[in-house]
């Protein structure tokens, strides 16, 4: 069996836009989706020790490369990243015809997605995905197990709880109660290196370069400007006195 | 500009926020907008959506397309799309409602714009506003394909009754692709409303995974006694079951909107964000000083909750003894 989990590469700490480009500024550190690596992680746990192959995939700068290393220190077997100058820019439309693209290619019977991008907060992604690939859906996973060919999930919606089964191949997206991803052992993170990492442009996936970037999006971003004003909130650090700090505040408004 | 909105429903309860939604779709300039209802019933509520604005209700009334998942909808949505020509696609977020929303995205390749919070035509075009990273920024956001999709953030509209009158009624027999049928509901637990109610106290001590484990509610528990409130959780601690879903505040749980809402461990993400923003006054502990949760409190705490909580808890009931 093969598993692929798509991984995206965030910026670290709080994350600007350009106001020129009007695009996300990656130009900073970056680090893997922290709600990626539970979709890692359940990939990891369902592969167990059998001998199911686990592929993490990403669109990105070159410097994904350092994300897809980590779920490769995880404990994942292979790693293809498509990077090419023309997707920069990409929107929901655009990103999911690359991530197709370079599914198809893997053949893989299950495809994992993370909760939401901690930059973007979409949390929509898989669904065009997997209209795509033409495969079934599911999202929102806070269980997942596999069958006989099909998969079941439990996952909560607006009303409480819903069971879902599907059969394989098919698209999931797991919630960040799923599981608690582990860390990377050194052994992992010096195996990594030498594990298979891939490099592809859109060409590479017969896509021209006007199916990504803003050429191949349906959306774009017209003007930045201001949130609502906020009242005087604080922030202070705890320097052992903090607990009081907070009652004094209470006391201030009257809430105690 | 020819509008359709996606309505939601439970039960046989349309939802308030695809009503919201289908009010500000009447509000927009296009006096024909159309709706779809699909599911099991739903004929009967097409005269309310008439009610709220739409002129022509599409109904895709077949019991197999009841259970809530999205792929038999974006055939639905399609085939409504492909009869009347709509250009503009309107849905209220919900779990089902975003994964309908991208996955017609992808069908009919038009542009998504999600988590908008407004939507107005300037100047015969129609620009979005969406809060980006942690609401620090507003976005306006625009379409460049033919056919735009708006996901709009739960809350965002109020459900106005326009007096609209009866809408035509279009009947869909929906035809579904191989990929939509294949997965299938095979469970449903409903949470019944009962249980301690959370939505009409005072005060809110809310505990997210930075308690570390379900042992440690009891610090939110006890802090919350002491300050005469009740407790909640986040989707994180009550899917890992720590806590009971009654006590879920935000997108997937309870809106509330307490005098104090003090939150414990919590990251803050939107999600959680949409259920408790409306609060008097928000306090916040949090180790990492770059959680989102700080971006929307009146007084935000850097530090340890074990450290600080119990120490807390002392000082109110001091407080309140003296
Ligand atoms: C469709 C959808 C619906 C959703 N619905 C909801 C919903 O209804 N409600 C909801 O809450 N979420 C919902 N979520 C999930 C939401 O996106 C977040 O994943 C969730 O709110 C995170 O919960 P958390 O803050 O407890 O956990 P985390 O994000 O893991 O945050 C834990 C925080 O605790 C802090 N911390 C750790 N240790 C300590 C310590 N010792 N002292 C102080 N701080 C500490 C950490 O710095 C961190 O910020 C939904 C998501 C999706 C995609
Ligand atoms: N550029 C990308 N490359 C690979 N996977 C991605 C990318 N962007 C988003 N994802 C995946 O899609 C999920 C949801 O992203 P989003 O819909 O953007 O919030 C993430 O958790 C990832 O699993």
């Amino acid at each position: 069996m093969r598993i692929a989990v798509c991984v995206k590469h965030v910026p670290e700490g709080s994350a600007r836009i350009d106001p020129v480009s009007k695009r996300l500024d990656r130009s900073g550190e970056g680090a893997l989706n922290h709600f990626d690596a539970n979709a890692v992680e359940e990939a990891l746990r369902l592969k167990g020790e059998s001998d199911t192959e686990v592929v993490v995939l990403s669109m990105g700068p070159e410097k994904a490369a350092d994300s897809l290393r980590k779920a490769l220190a995880m404990g994942a077997d292979r790693a293809v990243l498509v990077s090419d100058e023309s997707a920069a820019g990409s929107d929901l439309l655009a990103t999911s015809r690359v991530l197709a693209k370079a599914l198809e290619r893997e053949g893989a019977d299950l495809v994992l997605f993370g909760q939401q991008a901690s930059d973007a907060d979409g949390a929509v992604l898989w669904a065009a995905v997997a209209e795509r690939l033409r495969r079934p859906v599911v999202s929102q996973a806070a269980e997942l197990s596999l069958q006989d060919g099909s998969l079941r999930v439990k996952r909560q919606t607006e009303f409480g709880y819903d069971v879902i089964e599907a059969p394989l191949p098919a698209v999931v997206a797991v919630s960040d109660a799923i599981n608690e991803p582990r860390y990377p052992s050194l052994k992992g993170i010096m195996g990594a290196k030498r594990k298979p990492q891939e490099v592809l442009s859109l060409a590479d996936l017969g896509l021209e370069a006007s199916a990504a970037g803003e050429a191949g999006s349906g959306t774009k971003v017209l003007a930045l400007a201001d949130p609502p004003a906020r009242g005087d909130a604080r922030k202070i650090e705890d320097d052992g006195n903090a607990a009081q700090a907070i009652l004094d505040f209470l006391v201030e408004k009257r809430l105690v | 500009m020819s509008v359709l909105v996606f309505l939601e429903h439970h039960g046989n309860e349309l939802q308030k926020g695809s009503l919201g939604v289908l009010s500000k779709a009447a509000s927009l300039g296009d006096p024909e907008v159309a709706a779809v209802l699909v599911g099991a019933g739903v004929r009967a509520l097409a005269a309310e959506a008439g009610a709220f604005g739409a002129k022509r209700v599409y109904v895709a009334e077949d019991a197999s397309l009841d259970p809530p998942t999205p792929q038999p909808r974006v055939d639905v949505l399609a085939q409504a799309v492909a009869h009347g020509g709509y250009d503009t696609i309107l849905l209220a977020n919900s779990v089902l409602a975003a994964d309908v929303a991208a996955g017609l995205a992808a069908r009919l390749e038009a542009g998504l714009n999600w988590d908008l919070v407004d939507l107005e035509r300037r100047d015969g075009e129609l620009v979005g506003t969406r809060p980006a990273l942690q609401d620090s920024v507003y976005v306006e956001v625009g379409w460049t394909s033919q056919q735009r999709i708006a996901l709009f953030r739960a809350g965002s509209f109020d459900a106005a009754a326009t007096g609209g009158g009866e809408p035509e009624l279009v009947e869909l027999a929906p035809e579904l692709e191989e990929h939509s049928r294949g997965a299938k509901v095979v469970d449903q637990q409903l949470e019944a409303s009962s249980g301690p109610s959370i939505e009409d106290a005072d005060v809110i001590v809310a505990g997210g995974r930075g308690l570390g484990g379900p042992e440690h509610f009891t610090l939110a528990e006890e802090l919350a006694k002491a300050l005469g409130g009740a407790v909640g959780a986040t989707r994180a601690v009550v899917d890992a079951g720590w806590y009971p879903y009654s006590a879920q505040i935000g997108q997937t749980g309870k809106t509330v909107s307490p005098k104090l809402y003090v939150a414990l461990g919590i990251s803050g993400a939107i999600q959680h964000k949409v259920g408790m923003q409306s609060s008097n006054v928000i306090v916040a502990i949090n180790k990492d000083p770059n959680a989102p949760i700080f971006e929307f409190s009146d007084l935000g705490v850097v530090g340890d909750l074990h450290e600080i909580v119990p120490k807390l808890t002392e000082l109110v009931r001091q407080r309140r003894a003296s």
